[in-house]
């Protein structure tokens, strides 16, 4: 018995086949490569940073305070500015995103006011941050007399990343499911107690999550911290919020403003360890997010 | 006076005890559009009622107004009384929190909370200050809805690892937990395989000797099986209201004919 071929596809649509294959292997790798140009890219920028300033860093780099001197400079200021600014940073912002979330989300009825403050927010969100530091100077450093100091800074700060934390948070407590708000309230929850027992929980990994990415994007923040005036020669450690500070991103840009090669390789190094801020600040969001895939229990 | 409304042809509702539930001239409106119109019935005491009806008559708009979870819907307004033991329950110093702990509900969907099956049974207690032995409380509950013997074992095990119609028993006893006088179901079944759905029902007949039970449901013969009275609903109009073997072997309107035989619905 002989093989026939099949009547179908016939000869021209196995032709417009062969083409829809090939268009589809085409975008194919066409995105296979914009995949790449990004991991390359920024490859080959932590390979050159890390080239450069891998040298430099060590426990003197840590633990020095800038100077002339290239090998006697460090980053302690710095690094410590970093630290206190994003702490503090956070007790502002964390709060206050929550709280203006949970009252849009579970409270704030339709109505003129709330679009208005609704809209309002969505815009900050995309405000330049410049802007804030020009706030900060005007608000903060000046208006309230709260100096150059880590304060001024980390309200300047929380204001910024305060429109992208409420609308984070909004939509973590809008994928709580109604149902669970409905089986709350059918047993004679206030809205209090249906917001605090269920909803909340539910909606905290994926909060803290959006609050911590934002926290990162304010630790990478230059340009407002250089409006209020952080940009200056601090050689001590902070010990307290009214205190004049510098942080990592600032103390990264005067080192790459110099001349000097060395100071060049000092801003890489000051970068490597920005970068292992930033990666340990997104390795606690993912081991928040992974921990709430797992069951919630009381 | 309340007595002789049971009697009116459309209002006789299940029959002799005294209606713990009443509705008068009741209708709700979801903006501009009404879903509930003019409708007056009573729910008698102990007994389960229910209430039948093409998609979008209204049935659970009506149920929800007996607990007042319509409050949540955006935009929706209500005229007329919804009585419980003869005080209006829309009454500016009557607190909906109060009338939903008193009037229990069961979704459509088992909706337990992410929680252990004892918490689940013992927050709604917990959270309104019950000052007693919860673990008697939660047992005692949990015989109520038939699933004690099941999950006694677990109770620290999440609600949510229980099969749907055990999920679907625990809300139940999540809602006996709090002691009320009345229990709304809507459409407790639909989402259930057939013996899950027997359970309930068979449920069901234990609970009313002790809770009165108005139940929606898009299934006629579950409503023929379960009920005592039933009520028939189209376009938000009370169309039929008779005990349940009447309504179904002599319907008084056509249009109820019609729905139950099966020509429209």
């Amino acid at each position: 018995m002989t093989a026939v071929a099949p009547s179908f596809p016939s000869a021209e649509q196995r032709l417009r086949l062969v083409r829809r294959h090939r268009m589809g292997r085409a975008l194919r790798a066409l995105f296979l490569a914009t995949t790449w140009a990004g991991v390359v890219l920024l490859a080959l920028l932590l390979g050159e940073v890390f080239w450069d300033g891998i040298g430099w860093l060590d426990l003197q780099f840590l633990t020095s305070f800038p100077s002339r001197f290239p090998e006697r400079a460090g980053i302690q200021a710095a690094l410590w500015g970093t630290i206190w600014l994003i702490g503090l940073t956070a007790l502002f912002s964390i709060p206050v995103g929550i709280g203006a979330a949970i009252y849009l989300e579970e409270y704030a009825r339709r109505n003129w006011i709330n679009t208005v403050i609704e809209i309002n927010i969505s815009n900050l969100a995309g405000t330049p941050s410049i802007v804030y530091g020009i706030l900060g100077l005007a608000l903060f450093v000046r208006g309230l007399a709260l100096g150059r100091s880590l304060l001024a800074g980390a309200l300047t700060m929380s204001l910024l990343i305060l429109p992208v934390t409420i609308i984070a948070s909004r939509e973590a407590l809008r994928a709580v499911p109604g149902s669970i708000r409905q089986a709350s309230f059918a047993l004679g929850a206030t809205r209090w107690q249906t917001v605090w027992h269920h909803v909340l929980p539910a909606a905290l990994p994926g909060i803290l999550t959006s609050i911590i990415l934002a926290l990162s994007r304010a630790i990478g923040e230059t340009a407002p911290l250089i409006m209020i005036g952080a940009l200056t020669y601090i050689a001590f450690t902070p010990r307290g919020p009214m205190d004049a500070f510098t942080a990592l991103p600032i103390q990264i840009f005067n080192w790459a403003s110099r001349p000097q090669k060395e100071f060049y390789s000092l801003a890489a190094a000051g970068t490597i360890v920005l970068l292992a801020v930033l990666l340990s600040l997104n390795a606690a969001a993912i081991w928040i997010r992974y921990r709430s895939q797992r069951e919630p229990q009381w | 006076m309340v007595e002789e409304k049971i009697q009116t042809t459309e209002n006789r509702g299940a029959g002799v005890t005294s209606p713990i539930l009443e509705t008068q001239n009741l209708l709700i409106r979801y903006g501009s559009r009404a879903a509930i119109r003019e409708v007056s019935l009573t729910i008698p005491e102990r007994r389960i009622t229910a209430i039948i009806g093409p998609s979008g008559c209204g049935k659970s708009t009506l149920l929800r107004a007996f607990n007042r979870m319509n409050d949540f819907i955006p935009g929706v307004s209500s005229e007329g009384l919804v009585l419980y033991r003869g005080e209006d329950l829309y009454a500016s110093e009557v607190d909906p929190v109060d009338v939903r702990r008193r009037i229990g509900m069961v979704f459509q969907k088992p909706n337990p909370f992410p929680r252990s099956v004892y918490k689940n049974v013992s927050w709604g207690p917990a959270i309104s200050g019950f000052r007693g032995n919860l673990n008697e409380l939660v047992e005692t509950a949990l015989r109520k809805a038939a699933l004690w013997d099941e999950v006694k074992d677990k109770l620290d095990s999440s609600g949510l690892a229980l099969s749907g119609g055990q999920q679907q028993r625990l809300c139940i006893a999540r809602a006996i937990a709090l002691e009320p006088e009345v229990i709304l179901m809507d459409e407790p079944c639909s989402a259930l395989d057939p013996a899950s759905t027997a359970r309930i029902e068979d449920l069901l007949f234990e609970l009313k000797e002790r809770y009165t039970i108005v139940i929606v449901t898009h299934n006629m013969q579950q409503a023929a099986r379960v009920s005592d009275g039933t009520a028939f609903l189209s376009q938000g109009l009370l169309i039929e209201y008779g005990p349940t073997k009447e309504l179904f072997t002599r319907p008084q309107k056509r249009e109820t004919e019609d729905y139950i035989t099966g020509k429209f619905g």
